[in-house]
């Protein structure tokens, strides 16, 4: 379409107005590309969290297998780390969590529960928590008894059928966030006989009220068993939940909780045709496999993959223990274990101790294999290891490797699905896969299934499709990294299962703002949260910009920085777009990355207050400090290295949640080395803490694994 | 001679630098991480890498990245040396504060400092390369004084400059 030749007012006018819509299109589109930097922002460092706590937890699980424990401390200690989430057996923990005995005082104001619950305790319950009630220990202990009882009369797979009710409706991730769980009882209604609801795990975590969503979820789904169906998301764990926070309740209620935990359902199933799980699937999802498990025994999934017999270590210990020397005392408690057992070759000489304790020790091992076989079935004791010995529990089914069982469950709790073809390991959570198009056409196929539901994945419209629409995600905790970054949103699927989509956004001050002042709110506590992660790293990235700094000048390019940046966050961040808000050029384009990071650290806490705060921390930890220090110590010299410290220290602190600079601790360190020779005595080390100011403060403060006094 | 070696050294750095940026920006809308871009996106990797193109010269840039038989996508391989030779060019200059100001001046024909809705929703959509609804609509949130219905220019100009980073 040809314009005719504008006269030269109108050309004027004409010139003037392209100018600005081209200004203000370049404008729009540096918003678009900033929006979209800050989700990266937030996404990237969110997941390099699951993966430190996955790091972690690989780190103590190669300690496991390598380490003898050569006191009953230190026994204790490995059995907290790895067995804390062992599955009492019903009388043991009533016993534990005898909420009976617990009185309530009349000056009490909040709700009252009593048992079997009505639809009136559930409307007391929502009302009091938006005055901000608590409700009393005894009653949250005593819900989460009558919930596990619940639960454990369940399938894996839950069956939902909408002929009964006439709609469903699906919730994804809330997060401890109970004022998206009002807003969406608002919009919807309660739960009730003619209103079913799935919520899709992630209950907890991040949010502030976690232990609220749960009682309220709970409470729900005892009042209305056969409307309120709950999946098991990937914080439902209490691994996961030690890094974020969800351990600060009574010991006795974060024992229940974990018992709740593992015997929420894997799954749920509408109309047979619709899948709702909470991460994804992967190419060797099976469906009959996950409904015969015994999905109880996965207390936490978050284990490390390959695992020797170490426990059985200690086993041997408590048989073999004292008695090393008594060669003929060992050798009656192998001959007298229960069950008989194939004549072992020649024993060897007992006058080579070293040889016969290994034979002793091999032989007391296949004896404890042969009774956890025998007793497996039985026994509903502490959590099983994960050795690959085949399931015992039921002759006529196929047997199932405990690897195999474990791998099915991390994977619907822990996948995201992917553009790409295939399914591969899912690295940057560090647990699950990555699945394709083609396993979900695959696996659709195979259960004749129309699409699947899922969440763990933040959406900026609170759900997304993906897959050819084969592929839902629904998320239900909106403004979930800051206020205004995204909305939430619950679908509901009526007998034809075509979704209708809800969206919310919890807090109104989002509306009010403009696309521009949005965007800037939640780019900024996306950039502080970057600046904290760089500062937390400024050694290496000082190692790494000297790289590039040979003449010490103290100034590097734009470019280099990016690479360096990227070289030691490693988050895949476009650092050459973010540089602007992070970092100022000088006029000739260098970076001065010496005066850069003290900026950074000028902005984070002063130097002093973390020193104390480091101090106080060690303090509290230092029976679990001296423990890791002997694991550390293979040569039992009562001496590791400063390289070993700050290893196990960043291991550790990035568990804790504690992002220091490396010279800190260098320096803490340093000042602890008494004689300066590059080691730390770790004996002088604990006793320097017994002059210390802490000492009386500190004395009631709690380990880091969860054991906090209710 | 040596200066000429020097120079190229310089010019291949500089390259190999606008080269990651121009890579930067296209892996951010890469959303099947598969080096494609859809071409309704193209736009805003141009803008974003610092240009302000007109409607019309993005179209003549897109025909030159664009496949034989339209996909609807680029690909990073044919959009990374056009977009380089753009920036080395230094194409589609950005647009200063004061000419920006000269040309919301322009449209204010009786020069009293700010423009009514009316006028500048007629400017906005009927001249120029006009707004979607959905544009028009975007700049009034932030730019009308609902009071008064009108906008003050240069207000809103230092506004959005500083929002600008």
């Amino acid at each position: 379409k040809r314009k005719r030749e504008p006269a030269p007012v109108h050309f004027a006018l004409n010139n003037a107005a392209v100018l600005i819509q081209r200004w203000y299109r370049r404008y729009v589109a540096r918003l678009e590309m900033r929006r979209r930097c800050t989700w990266r922002i937030f996404q990237s460092i969110e997941y390099a969290c699951e993966q430190d706590q996955i790091k972690l937890h690989n780190f103590f699980s190669y300690l496991m297998d390598h380490f003898t424990p050569s006191s009953s401390k230190e026994r204790d200690f490995i059995s907290r780390m790895f067995v804390s989430g062992e599955s009492f057996k019903e009388a043991e923990l009533e016993k534990y969590c005898d909420y009976e005995s617990m009185e309530v005082p009349d000056s009490y104001t909040g709700p009252h529960l009593s048992f079997p619950l009505l639809p009136d305790h559930a409307t007391t319950l929502l009302e009091a928590f938006k005055r901000k009630q608590q409700l009393h220990a005894r009653y949250v202990l005593n819900l989460l008894h009558e919930t596990r009882k619940h639960l454990k009369q369940l399938p894996n797979i839950s069956h939902v059928s909408t002929c009964y009710s006439e709609e469903v409706t699906v919730c994804g991730d809330l997060h401890g966030q109970l004022d998206d769980l009002f807003l969406i009882f608002y919009k919807n209604g309660l739960p009730s006989p003619s209103k079913s609801y799935v919520f899709n795990g992630d209950f907890v975590d991040r949010g502030k009220q976690s232990l609220e969503i749960l009682i309220v979820l709970f409470t729900f789904l005892l009042v209305y068993p056969n409307e309120v169906h709950l999946n098991r998301g990937n914080h439902e764990d209490h691994m996961v939940n030690l890094r974020y926070g969800f351990s600060v309740h009574g010991r006795k209620i974060l024992k229940m909780i974990q018992n709740v935990f593992c015997w929420l359902p894997l799954a749920t199933l509408i109309d047979q045709k619709v899948l709702i799980i909470h991460g994804g699937i992967s190419d060797t999802t099976d469906l009959d496999m996950l409904e015969k498990i015994q999905r109880h025994k996965f207390i936490s999934v978050l284990r490390g993959k390959k695992r020797k017999e170490s426990n059985r270590n200690v086993e041997i210990q408590e048989i073999i223990g004292e008695s090393k020397a008594d060669a003929s005392a060992a050798e009656h408690d192998a001959a007298s274990s229960p069950s008989p057992q194939p004549q072992p070759a020649q024993a060897p000489s007992m006058t080579n101790r070293l040889e016969f304790s290994k034979w002793v020790r091999q032989m007391v091992q296949e004896q404890i294999e042969r009774c956890r076989q025998l007793v497996d079935s039985e026994s509903e004791e502490e959590e099983l290891t994960y050795s690959s010995f085949v399931s015992m529990t039921d002759l006529n089914a196929p047997c199932w490797t405990r690897q195999e069982e474990w791998k099915q469950i991390l994977d619907i709790l822990w996948s995201d699905p992917m553009p790409q073809e295939g399914c591969r390991e899912n690295t940057v959570r560090g647990g699950g896969c990555y699945f394709g198009p083609d396993v979900t056409k695959k696996i659709l196929e195979k259960y004749s299934l129309q699409f699947l539901i899922r969440s763990h994945e933040c959406k900026q419209e609170g759900y997304e499709f993906c897959h050819s629409r084969k592929v839902l995600t629904i998320f239900s905790a909106s403004n979930y990294y800051e206020i205004g970054s995204n909305r939430g949103a619950y679908v509901k699927l009526g007998p034809d299962l075509v979704p209708h989509f809800v969206q919310y956004q919890a807090n109104k001050t989002a509306h009010t703002l403009t696309m521009t002042q949005r965007i800037s709110r939640v780019e900024e506590s996306a950039f502080r949260a970057l600046r904290e992660k760089l500062f937390a790293h400024t050694s290496a990235l000082i190692s790494a910009f000297k790289a590039y700094d040979k003449d010490g000048t103290g100034r590097i390019t734009l470019s280099n920085w990016a690479t360096a940046v990227e070289s030691v966050l490693r988050l895949g961040l476009p650092w050459r777009m973010l540089r602007p808000q992070l970092a100022h050029s000088m006029a000739d384009g260098m970076l001065e990355y010496k005066s850069w990071l003290e900026d950074l650290a000028m902005e984070q806490q002063s130097q002093e207050h973390i020193q104390s705060g480091l101090l106080e921390v060690i303090y509290r930890n230092r029976s679990n400090l001296e423990t890791i220090f002997r694991i550390i110590d293979r040569d039992h010299s009562g001496l590791i290295s400063f390289e070993e410290f700050h290893q196990t220290w960043k291991l550790f602190s990035s568990h804790m949640n504690i992002e220091l600079t490396d010279d800190g601790i260098n320096d803490l360190v340093r000042s602890i080395d008494f004689n300066k020779d590059g080691n730390i005595d770790f004996n002088e080390f604990l006793e320097a803490f017994q002059e210390t100011e802490f000492n009386s403060d500190c004395q009631k403060a709690s380990n880091w694994v969860p054991s906090l006094e209710s | 001679g040596l200066r000429h070696t020097i120079r190229e050294e310089l010019r291949h750095s500089l390259i190999a630098e606008i080269e990651k940026k121009v890579i930067e920006a296209f892996e951010v809308f890469d959303h099947e991480c598969n080096k494609t871009v859809d071409v309704r996106e193209i736009g805003s990797v141009v803008r974003s890498l610092g240009c302000y193109p007109t409607e019309a010269e993005l179209q003549e840039l897109l025909a030159e990245v664009e496949e034989e038989e339209p996909t609807g996508y680029i690909h990073l391989e044919k959009f990374l040396p056009v977009m380089t030779r753009v920036l080395l060019e230094r194409s589609y200059q950005p647009i200063p504060e004061d000419v920006l100001l000269h040309a919301f001046e322009a449209l204010d024909e009786n020069k009293c400092g700010y423009l009514t809705k009316e006028e500048l929703v007629k400017y906005m959509t009927e001249e120029g390369e006009p707004f979607t609804q959905e544009e028009m609509e975007d700049m009034l949130s932030a730019a009308l004084e609902p009071e008064t219905n009108t906008v003050c220019y240069k207000d809103y100009i230092t506004l959005m400059i500083v929002d600008d980073v």
